[in-house]
């Protein structure tokens, strides 16, 4: 079997320092190349990009600080029993690597990001703060007409800084542009799924994270190479087994995880780590005179399951047993960060769905900055050997 | 401290436990008198419509909060957590679960009846929406209807929130809960109620107030948490809810015209040396212990953030008859759980000005990212801009692990030891004047 080709080695390599910029050079250098361009931070998990993009913005991820940064300032504000990502994300507020970000969103996915929210607005970072109050009902007239108002006051909030007026040619142009990004990290994953040897699960991990921080224009062109070059054969695969990773939507597992699961023989085929930038399932209309009237409708008929939207009617349980059927997977890695609300109070009825299909399972808790990753290796190893072993 | 044998039941909790007795009877004779049962949440809830549709309303919040008093939680929240909840989720949601595997028995002993319908009116804390998905899968085919209350993102109720609201009570809610109950709702009922709701919120808020006064008659918290049962729980919107806080208040005012302190579980406190105001829910399991470290130091809550989970009613809302559904939304996005954090520390401060407290603490709950996330900045806000001693310990609301004793008690000593220190200081600064 061939080697990897050498352009890919350094797409991978670009991407690996791109992800892991926590002073987010890239994009305030984008910001400073032309006036009336603006940074907006976002957290997990999901804020319709295409409309930053259309004002002239940057919509850039904040996932947190992982391992990658020592967190001071930020454990004296938070008490040991809250997750991680909040006190890295603070650290870096405090820290000024989000200086020159005129605005920040904050999803409503749990009343840690929500409080979060306004730690920032009593720190005043940014021209804006909002907490991003999506609706959990999906009728077009309730919900619908509710996110709606809720995108233009953001559009409001980005108009009193640039001046830029969102026209729907612009946003049109933003959900193409989307949309392609969204089909080519699919076909990604669907090479991936196939051939996971030829990328490795961290490699994916920091094309995809490297696509939060960059313009969507630059994320297509690597992604467009980095597609075509994994198209072709190279490397080799290992008897290893095929697993879905779920819960790791916010607070990011690190690197070193990562890794040592895919060392332990379980190839990840499929996971929720930036369950954002896919966050829509398909493409958006992106040829109609009311842009925005499909960014909702995208929102209410095709977001992905998740802990943070309401599931009755439409259980996440279920869609799981069929992604995992899909990518043709022989088990699920619930990898949580520990005291993350949202992703341990759905396990168990996750976990009984996988169990009611027959699809085996196990689970860890970690921190973003987990030093330690024996016990986790040796798990996943068990895990491996005993699909292995019954398969 | 006067003998426990001494404290006289109150004419108000005679009427409380009574109102509390009658609904569980109610409750276990639900199914064969008929009576739709509706599982609903504390902050945020919509007592009146349930109660003007004739169902009957089960709080789990309150039946973990009860199973902490009663001893029970701990063994609940252990088999929630052999189904395979963490150790590291919200410990009501637990321990709900937990009591209902082991059987649903509630306070008075009798099993709680199963619920008709999950009305998950989900206000200031993201855990009730995965409480009640778990909850739904639980109780399969049990009808379930949700009202989504959006935040007070930027310290303001907006026209487009409560537009959003009452689209979702007219269309969805409302007629899920008619589906249930299968009759149709009678407005004029519904009017009725709210203006009882105000009725009894405006006598609750004179009670409040009391404690403005030195000494304080009321303790807002320990003794609090009791006082706003009626009004947080099945029995706002109607008469005896009224009748009740008539009472209390007369009682109260009483008090506090004879200058009298609170009453606590061992009579009445002699002397009213601290007045702090508190923030956060208070610990369950050991609620006693916890209170007689306060008591015995003399030490009175004069205002406390928990007792307005269920409302902000001092701060000038009322339930209004005359526009019954956005009233209804109101209330819910105004509970103080859904208030963003620059207007919680506001809210802090102003108590802490209001009632001139000479501290304020912090019972940061494990459990509850809801009240805890960015206590601790709050805590450094209100340190700054308000100059009083500040205290913070950290506990559970239901899970025993959580609760140390010796560990509270000492942190607990030695702020009350700094407010000594600080009272000393200030009153030579004064002598010196
Ligand atoms: S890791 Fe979980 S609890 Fe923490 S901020 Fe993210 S979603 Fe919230
Ligand atoms: S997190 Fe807090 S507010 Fe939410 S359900 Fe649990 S105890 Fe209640």
């Amino acid at each position: 079997m061939t080697q990897a080709p050498p352009r890919l080695t350094t797409l991978l390599d670009e991407c690996k320092q791109l992800a892991f910029d926590l002073n987010f050079t890239y994009a305030k250098q984008w910001k400073s190349e032309s006036e009336n361009r603006i940074l907006v931070g976002y957290l997990p998990i999901y804020v319709p990009r295409e409309i930053i993009h259309a004002s002239n913005g940057l919509a850039v991820g904040i996932l947190g600080a992982g391992d990658r940064k020592q967190i001071i300032k930020g454990d004296a504000y938070y008490q040991s029993y809250i997750c991680h990502l909040p006190r890295g994300v603070i650290e870096m507020a405090l820290d000024d690597n989000l200086n020159n970000f005129d605005g920040f969103l904050f999803p409503s996915i749990c009343d840690c990001v929500r409080n979060l929210s306004g730690m920032f607005k009593l720190a005043k970072k940014g021209k804006f703060t909002r907490y991003f109050d999506y609706p959990q009902n999906f009728q077009k007239n309730i919900g619908g007409t509710f996110y709606r108002e809720l995108i233009e006051t953001i559009m409001n909030d980005m108009f009193k800084i640039n001046g830029v007026k969102i026209t729907n040619e612009a946003l049109n142009n933003s959900i193409a542009l989307y949309n392609r990004n969204r089909q080519l990290i699919e076909e990604m994953y669907a090479i991936r799924q196939e051939f996971p040897w030829r990328l490795s699960a961290v490699d994916a991990y920091h094309v995809m994270r490297a696509g939060m921080v960059v313009n969507v224009e630059k994320h297509n062109l690597m992604l467009e190479e980095i597609v075509q070059l994994i198209s072709h054969d190279f490397g080799e695969s290992l008897d290893n087994i095929r697993v879905v990773i779920s819960g790791s939507f916010c607070e990011q597992p690190p690197i070193g995880m990562i890794k040592s699961i895919e060392m332990a023989g379980c190839y990840i085929v499929d996971d929720d780590l930036m369950l954002g930038s896919r966050w829509i399932i398909g493409d958006i209309d992106a040829h109609t005179n009311d842009g925005l009237n499909s960014i909702v409708d995208a929102f209410l008929t095709q977001s992905a399951p998740s802990s943070a939207i309401y599931d009755v009617g439409n259980p996440k349980g279920a869609r799981l047993v069929t992604q995992v059927k899909m990518r043709n997977a022989d088990g699920v890695i619930f990898c949580a960060a520990s005291f993350c609300d949202p992703a341990l109070l759905d396990r168990p009825d996750l976990q009984k769905a996988c169990d009611n299909a027959g699809i085996a399972h196990i689970n860890f808790q970690f921190h973003e900055n987990t030093g330690q990753f024996k016990v986790i290796k040796e798990q996943a190893g068990t895990f491996s050997d005993s699909i292995k072993l019954w398969v | 401290m006067s003998n426990p044998k001494d404290a006289i039941k109150e004419k108000s909790m005679v009427i409380q436990k009574e109102m509390l007795a009658n609904l569980f009877t109610e409750l276990s004779t639900a199914k064969e008198n008929g009576k739709k049962v509706v599982y609903t949440f504390v902050p945020g809830n919509l007592t009146e419509l349930i109660l003007a549709l004739d169902m009957l309303p089960v709080y789990p919040e309150i039946n973990a909060l009860q199973s902490g008093m009663r001893k029970r939680s701990g063994s609940y929240i252990k088999d929630a957590e052999k189904l395979g909840f963490s150790e590291d989720v919200c410990t009501y949601v637990k321990c709900d679960i937990g009591m209902m595997l082991n059987g649903n028995i509630g306070p008075t002993g009798e099993k709680l009846p199963d619920p008709d319908l999950l009305l998950l009116s989900y206000t200031g804390c993201f855990t009730f929406l995965k409480w009640f998905e778990n909850l739904e899968r639980l109780y399969p085919g049990v009808e379930i209807a949700m009202l989504h209350t959006p935040y007070q993102e930027d310290g303001v109720i907006t026209d487009d929130q409560i537009n959003y609201m009452v689209k979702q009570l007219k269309e969805e809610v409302i007629p899920k809960m008619e589906k249930v109950a299968g009759k149709k709702l009678d407005y004029d009922r519904l009017e009725k109620m709210l203006g009882n709701a105000a009725k009894a919120e405006e006598l609750w808020v004179k009670v409040l107030e009391t404690a403005k006064h030195r000494p304080s008659p009321i303790d807002s918290y320990f003794a609090g948490v009791y006082y706003m049962g009626p009004l947080n729980t099945a029995f706002r919107g109607t008469e005896e809810a009224v009748s009740y806080y008539e009472e209390l208040y007369k009682e109260v005012n009483e008090r506090m015209e004879q200058n009298l302190c609170p009453v606590t579980p061992e009579g009445e406190m002699k002397e009213e040396k601290f007045r702090l105001v508190v923030e956060g829910p208070p610990n369950w399991t050991n609620f006693r212990e916890f209170w007689k470290i306060f008591y015995d130091m003399g030490a009175v809550i004069v205002a406390s953030t928990y007792t307005k989970v269920g409302g902000l009613y001092d701060q000038g809302f009322r339930h209004d008859p005359l526009k019954p559904l956005e009233t209804l939304s109101r209330y819910c996005m105004g509970c103080y759980t859904n208030l963003n954090l620059p207007q919680r520390v506001d809210l802090i401060e102003h108590y802490i000005k209001e009632y001139k407290a000479d501290g304020f603490l912090i019972n940061s709950i494990k459990s509850c990212n809801s009240f805890s996330a960015g206590q601790l900045l709050m805590m450094r806000e209100i340190e700054q801009r308000c100059e009083v001693p500040v205290g913070f310990i950290e506990s559970d609301l239901v899970d025993p692990r959580y609760f140390s004793y010796a560990n509270i008690k000492n942190r607990l000593e030695s702020y009350f030891q700094m407010l000594e220190q600080r009272k000393i200081i200030m009153s030579q600064e004064e002598a010196h004047v």
